[in-house]
């Protein structure tokens, strides 16, 4: 991270953790906030963050290493998260997957070298009767085939 | 207002899919002091919604009698069993039904502030829901003195989940809105006394608050009057897999598995899983029993298998999930959804003795009772449901062409 950037990250968090009187409880909308900014929370922001909530940087990794939907490590930009429970399973959640992959060129797990595009698996949607379902970013697509969930991730490869 | 691609489809709807005009059941609550909606609660005999079927009378009292600084009222909006999508559609479509339930509870129990734990995949409604806030705030809903009641504020915040199913375990919900991991909490002390940040806190499912208003508007007697003795009023069934109209369903407790299968047009049913993947699987054979907490109780999670489906495959589904989704906090259930799905993958291999499988479902038994919370106590209802109830699918395969 350059220096400008992690001046910038710093103010950020502080400001961010200063409407909440830097109380513990600011802890996970910072790290929402963190995150899906700059699509991984780093180190650095964990270290600044435990610096402004007072609390041991370890506490902060503990719970970002807790939720699924925070990281440390950088992610794709684009995430694509596809439903792999039991009714979209059903739907045809395999082929769905499969024609994805060839289309971005990974795997289910894995991230785009040039970290445009993270595909995962993800548990029930609470899409099941509009099934199959995936989530990419924050918006919710339904009733999917192999085809238009091409069409979808095209869009963002 | 309803954003992307969701469709909710509403079949139904009698009591809580009704017209509701915001804010009407909470000037009908301040003019009531707390006994009299106590009272009008006790006689409606709502039980929580969210699973465990807590009565919400006697939850709201405890937090009312609690002594404390400060109260909190939490909607759990963590939605995230599988099979269970009727929040979703609650929150998107009658979302000044279940703020109207918060600001109410919030004046029965005393609490200053209110929580929306909005399960992380649920990103997508949060601005709508923000929107209104915002109206009941510019009405007067919400905020100091609200709607004249001199002393009465109260406002409500939302908080994003990140991913994590056992969050909605009310204890992990509260650890997780303290800036914690997720992990559940000894009990006792219950979060009635001893809850977010260290005070009374109420833990309320979006249906049970979205039942409220209307229980103040039509009086607890009459809503008691639908249901069972046991399970009185309306309940919505979140119903999806093998039937003609998946969708959102609110019907009377009390109403037979066939019946159901009637109404939602299912055909060739081998399987309904009931409660989501911690309920139990019922077989064609026992679809006469009823959907209440005498008998097979639902946080609302109904899903249809017909006869092409691999119940053995089914099983593996729901045990992935626990193996992924136990905080792993306490050994049954880390450890024992871990060998619970190896023996289903050893069953799958043909790679098993029946002595194992039994010391595996032994391991269930123990799982049940030695398990800190929910998940871990009710992981095991599948994996013994199904192995008992399918045997004959599962085990008895084909041999050499024959049987
Ligand atoms: C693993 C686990 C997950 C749960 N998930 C939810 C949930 O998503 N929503 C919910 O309302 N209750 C959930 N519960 C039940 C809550 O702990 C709690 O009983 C409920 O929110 C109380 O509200 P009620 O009395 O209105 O039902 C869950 C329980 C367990 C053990
Ligand atoms: S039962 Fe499972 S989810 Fe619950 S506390 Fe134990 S390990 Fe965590
Ligand atoms: S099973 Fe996929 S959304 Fe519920």
């Amino acid at each position: 991270m350059l220096e400008l950037e992690k001046n910038n990250l710093t103010r950020e968090i502080e400001e961010f953790a200063g409407n909440y009187n830097n109380n513990r409880t600011a802890l996970m909308p910072l790290l929402e906030y963190i995150q899906g900014k700059y699509h991984h929370i780093p180190d650095f922001a964990q270290q600044e963050v435990a610096r402004v909530l007072d609390i041991h940087p370890v506490e902060v990794y503990g719970v970002v290493s807790f939720y699924s939907f925070l990281n440390e490590k950088p992610k794709g930009r684009n995430i694509v998260r596809l439903c792999k429970s039991v009714i979209c399973d059903m739907g045809g959640r395999c082929a769905i997957a499969k024609a994805i992959e060839r289309e971005i060129g990974v795997k289910f797990g894995e991230t785009s070298p040039d970290l445009k595009v993270t595909l995962e698996f993800t548990n029930c949607l609470g899409m099941c009767d509009q099934g199959p379902a995936m989530i990419v970013n924050d918006r919710v697509y339904t009733k999917l085939d192999p085809e238009t969930a091409c069409a979808i991730v095209r869009e963002i490869k | 207002m309803i954003p992307n691609d969701v469709t909710n489809t509403i079949h139904d709807s009698s009591l809580l899919f009704s017209s509701y005009e915001a804010g009407s059941a909470l000037k009908k609550a301040l003019n009531m002091t707390r006994e009299d909606i106590l009272f009008e609660l006790k006689a409606s005999k709502l039980k929580g919604r969210g699973g465990a079927g807590f009565p919400t009378s006697t939850k709201w009292m405890l937090v009312a009698a609690a002594k404390g600084d400060d109260k909190f009222i939490i909607c759990n909006a963590d939605e995230g069993e599988p099979g269970t999508f009727k929040d979703r559609v609650l929150l998107m479509n009658y979302p000044f039904l279940v703020l109207d339930g918060m600001v109410i509870g919030a004046y029965t129990v005393g609490a200053q502030h209110g929580y929306i734990y909005l399960r992380g995949e649920y990103v997508y409604m949060r601005d709508y829901l923000e929107d209104c806030l915002a109206e009941m705030r510019e009405d007067n809903l919400l905020g100091d003195n609200i709607l004249g009641k001199e002393g009465f504020n109260f406002d409500i915040s939302i908080v994003m989940g990140a991913g994590a199913y056992v969050c909605g375990e009310e204890t992990a919900l509260i650890e997780s809105l303290e800036g914690q991991r997720g992990e559940p909490r000894n009990r006792p002390p219950y979060p009635v006394n001893t809850g977010l940040c260290g005070q009374p806190t109420t833990v309320n499912n979006v249906e049970t608050l979205a039942t409220v208003p209307h229980i103040l508007l039509m009086g607890g007697e009459e809503y008691a009057k639908r249901g069972t003795a046991s399970s009185a009023g309306s309940k919505l069934f979140s119903v999806s897999g093998d039937c003609d109209k998946p969708g959102v369903y609110e019907l009377p407790w009390g109403i037979t598995i066939n019946e159901l299968l009637e109404k939602v047009g299912a055909r060739d049913t081998k399987a309904v899983q009931v409660g989501g993947a911690s309920g139990v699987c019922v077989p064609k054979s026992k679809f006469n029993r009823t959907l209440s907490f005498e008998d097979a109780p639902t946080g609302g999670s109904i899903m249809i298998f017909n006869e092409s489906r691999d119940m053995l495959h089914v099983l593996k589904n729901f045990m992935e999930f626990f193996v992924e989704e136990s905080c792993g906090q306490c050994t049954p259930c880390r450890i024992g959804n871990q060998k619970l799905l190896e023996g289903v993958e050893m069953i799958e291999r043909k790679d098993y003795t029946f002595s194992y499988i039994n010391d595996l479902k032994d391991l269930a038994h123990t799982m049940k009772v030695a398990s800190k919370c929910g998940l871990g106590q009710s992981s095991p209802n599948p994996f013994l449901s199904i192995l008992e109830d399918f045997k004959d699918e599962i085990f008895l395969t084909k041999c050499n062409g024959g049987v």
